[in-house]
């Protein structure tokens, strides 16, 4: 029997992208010298079970380094090595590798072989250097009480058929690693001379030692399709005897390279106190997912809670098709709505009434779909730790990161899109604004800079404000390299916000030398752009020798707009509010006209071009005479145009459809929405309305 | 809808089904499997900038759909929209993806098995224009059939309006 393996790689990658951001994260929280034995342990699971994972899918590579990691994890658990600095950085540097060897395995690119090499070789440098001096006396002692739980003995025995009869004792086997820290021994005597082996029969058994608070129940459910299939023992041990760890095989048929641990490594292990009885039965459910060492351990154990979170993982498409029939429910509600209101009759008022309660019901139900697609913003917050430890390790700065509104929820599609600007932003402040401890110290301020992250909400928007207490945007480094560039003229003054506006521009960069951490001069221009293309803006203030403010708006969601709807003829276009600036009547003599052609009217001293929406989407309008129609004032990068339309119809949330998926993109609309009587109306891009009006005016 | 039409199982070759509709005298067939559903007209939303025969896009159950119509395709003579035009939604696959469309015809007339050993080339009409999308002539009934390929008819065409508008992105940061 085979079964297509690969329908499960992306449920893989998923998950140990998933389980390296929690090792990453535990990583960070290990105390030098004094680890967390439960840290160490959400660490050495997810090796495990990356590990396990990638042998089952044929990831050899991954397999093989992971393998080489968990050794050195062992030693750790185990207490036989300490925790130091350098341990702590190649464990970091693994974490990257196995992200890089996932991510390659999963656009199916070669694996950089040379970097995985390299840093294998360091890891098993450090386990040989250790079995070269044993580590200080101290250690194995500290690290004894960490598995204080029950040791379960397991003889599984199966028949010959056991393989022919679909099952796999590979999978078995990794199952019961799951219940509990495991240790196997295999019994390959039956195994005949390869010329007579006969690759469906299976002539392998096994013994293993389970320790942890696992139910005898869950035990047996791993085997629960084998019985009659197998012989399989369950019986108790009440002290673990140092049993040499063996490599599981590869896979069941295929007599495997055994070799053997060095045996101190599970000496070290052997616990005292193997008393602790198992858990009650009843507990049989949260057993079976993940067993977590004791109610001793600390509340922030919570780096491997996503076990039992009590979350679903459900594809943004079943989302998406949800939200697709609540949009449609809703147009039917307001059809509903429009007709029940021209009933008469005595059941017209109860009709009414149940319109108004579905009415109720129904934004209530959108609102809810809607929110499933929020995450927290510490998504995206938690790659930061990593990376401030990392910079302010090579830059030779001592920085302190500060977290805030991590909780603060924001539509994915935002979210996936703000960790890039974001990483920018921290990196400048890191680089450019944190100064070194001594030029700190000297300014009178702590050695150690913050860097300080903070989300919240505002109305319908989530403002993320990234800050440190560095030295502040320097004003008149800034203006010298503007002139110098030829960005700005010798004798332009400028105010302060003027000045900070320029760091903006493309091809800006004021770092004194390109160092690799930042200062491409791509910088700050490409983390507008981003924002501004998911409907946001960014905004800077600085003190000099206070540090510097950037914050970023940004709508809550891209599903939703604010919007306003316009009537050109017979046609409904939908202007977002975050464009638009007011909206006003033109009188026949604010309006001139420029060399004949391009019309301009005065708002607010400014003259403003006029952009006629049914000129350039090729629409009968009602009128052509601008005091008949209104004009809407809108911004778009940085200008502002009047755009001139017949009437203003009304203010309403649209859900945003996009018009690629059937059709293509067109200049000047951002997307299409469906109003409440199930028509279609066009949502206006309006900087690209403002390229489009200008390319025309220029022909 | 009249019961099916059904043409005898002929010697070799594969049969399929193929839904036939009328655009002026002509009778036109395309794939079964690759119609989504037939409906009635409703006035659609214009699209700026778009080809002619590209009449605007529908909402259909929550989706944008553009909505072409096959006589000016075709650069036959206008026929007014009443009650009774029919638009039949398909999906075609291109170099993008799938995508949703649905074509303005007169009338939807039958679903009829056609065999592929009947059809017949469509004949080269060397100047007069391209002939790639039609997949063969068949006769039914004593009435010409002709096969049409979405895929080239259509499907080229959403995605040359796909990519030609994607032209180079400006400098968005002309401040």
């Amino acid at each position: 029997m085979t079964v297509d393996l690969t329908q499960f790689h992306d449920a893989f990658f998923e998950e140990s992208f998933e389980a390296l951001d929690a090792m990453e994260a535990a990583l960070l929280k290990l105390d030098i010298g004094a680890p967390d034995p439960e840290l160490i342990n959400t660490i050495f699971r997810v090796a495990h079970s990356i590990k396990g994972g990638s042998a089952t899918f044929g990831f050899t590579d991954i397999a093989s380094f992971t393998h080489s990691l968990e050794t050195l994890l062992d030693e750790l658990r185990s207490g036989a090595m300490a925790v130091t600095d350098q341990v702590s950085d190649v464990l970091l540097k693994s974490v990257d590798v196995m992200r890089a060897m996932l991510r390659a395995v999963q656009a199916k690119q070669p694996i950089d072989a040379q970097r995985v090499s390299d840093l294998q070789f360091d890891l098993e440098v450090i386990i040989a250097r250790k079995h070269a001096a044993p580590p200080p006396s101290a250690a194995p002692q500290a690290a004894a009480p960490q598995a204080a739980a029950a040791r379960w003995q397991v003889r599984f025995r199966p028949y010959r058929e056991l393989l022919a009869r679909g099952n796999d004792p590979l999978r078995m086997l990794r199952e019961l690693g799951e219940l509990g820290e495991m240790q196997v021994r295999i019994d390959a005597q039956s195994l005949p001379a390869l010329t007579d082996l006969q690759p469906q029969d299976c002539h392998l058994a096994w013994t293993i030692e389970l320790s942890g608070e696992v139910p005898e129940e869950a035990i047996r459910q791993v085997f629960d399709w084998a019985e009659g299939d197998c012989e399989l023992q369950i019986g108790r041990t009440a002290e673990a005897a140092a049993e040499p760890q063996v490599e599981q095989p590869p896979a069941p048929a295929t007599p495997a390279a055994t070799e053997p641990a060095p045996s101190e490594t599970v000496a070290a292990q052997a616990d005292s106190q193997a008393e602790g009885p198992p858990e009650a039965p009843a507990a049989t459910g949260a057993a079976a997912s993940a067993p977590r060492a004791e109610p001793a351990s600390k509340p922030e154990a919570a780096v491997s809670a996503h076990g039992d979170s009590g979350s679903i993982r459900v594809s943004v498409d079943k989302i998406d098709e949800l939200m697709n029939t609540v949009g449609e429910l809703v147009i039917t509600q307001a059809m509903l709505s429009q007709l029940g209101g021209q009933f008469d009759g005595p059941q017209a008022e109860q009709l009414r009434a149940g319109l108004a309660q579905l009415e109720r019901n129904m934004r209530e139900l959108q609102e809810s779909v809607m929110r499933v697609r929020m995450l927290p913003i510490s998504f995206v917050f938690s790659r930061f730790p990593r990376m401030v430890r990392d910079l302010a390790h090579r830059l030779g700065k001592q920085i302190e990161l500060k977290l805030t509104g991590e909780q603060t929820e924001l539509d994915k599609t935002v979210l996936e899109k703000i960790g890039d600007p974001l990483v920018h932003l921290v990196r400048n402040c890191i680089d450019h604004g944190i100064e070194p401890p001594e030029k700190r110290v000297a300014a009178g301020k702590p050695a150690a800079g913050t860097v300080h992250l903070d989300a919240t909400h505002r109305g319908g928007n989530i403002a993320v404000e990234v800050s440190d207490d560095g030295g502040g945007l320097d004003k008149e480094r800034i203006l010298a390299k503007a002139r110098a560039r030829g960005l700005i003229g010798a004798n332009d003054t400028l105010s302060d916000a003027e000045i900070y506006e320029l760091i903006f521009l493309p091809g800006f960069s004021t770092a004194e030398k390109t160092t690799d951490v930042s200062g491409r001069g791509v910088g700050m221009d490409v983390v507008r752009r981003n924002v501004k293309s998911l409907g946001g803006k960014i905004e800077v203030s600085s003190e000099a020798g206070r540090g510097s403010r950037f914050t970023i708006t940004l709508p809550l969601t891209l599903a939703i707009v604010d919007g306003q709807s316009v009537a050109v003829g017979s046609e409904t276009y939908i202007v977002p509010l975050i464009s638009i600036v007011e909206s006003m009547q033109l009188k026949n003599g604010n309006v001139s006209r420029l060399s004949g052609q391009a019309e301009v009217f005065s708002f607010r001293g400014d003259y403003l071009p006029i952009i006629r929406l049914h000129e350039v989407f090729g629409v009968e309008p009602h009128t052509r005479a601008l005091h008949e129609g209104l004009v809407v004032v809108a911004e778009g990068d940085g200008r502002r145009v009047g755009l001139f339309v017949d009437d203003l119809l009304g203010q309403q949330q649209v859900v945003i459809k996009s018009l690629e998926t059937n059709y293509g993109h067109i200049e000047g609309i951002s997307g299409a929405t469906i109003l409440g009587d199930g028509s279609v109306a066009l949502i206006l891009d309006v900087p690209g309305l403002i390229r489009v009006a200008s390319m025309r005016i220029a022909a | 809808m009249s019961a099916n039409a059904t043409v005898e199982q002929q010697h070799g070759g594969e049969s399929r089904q193929v839904l036939t509709f009328v655009l002026g005298n002509e009778t036109y067939g395309v794939d079964i499997l690759r119609v989504q559903e037939i409906r009635g007209w409703s006035a659609v939303t214009k699209i700026p900038h778009a080809p002619p025969h590209v009449l605007g896009v529908l909402n259909l159950r929550g989706s944008i759909v553009p909505i072409v119509d096959l006589r000016m395709r075709f650069a036959l003579e206008r026929a007014e929209y009443t009650a009774i035009t029919v638009i039949i939604v398909m999906s075609v696959v291109t170099s993008a993806g799938r995508r949703d469309f649905g074509v303005v015809v007169d009338g939807v007339s039958d679903v009829v098995d056609v065999n592929s050993a009947e059809v017949k080339p469509a004949p080269e009409l060397g100047a007069r224009g391209s002939t790639d999308y039609l997949l063969g002539l068949v006769s039914i009934a004593e009435r010409m059939v002709v096969l049409l390929d979405i895929d080239r008819l259509i499907g080229r065409e959403l995605t040359a309006i796909a990519g030609s508008e994607d032209g180079e992105p400006m400098a968005a940061d002309a401040a």
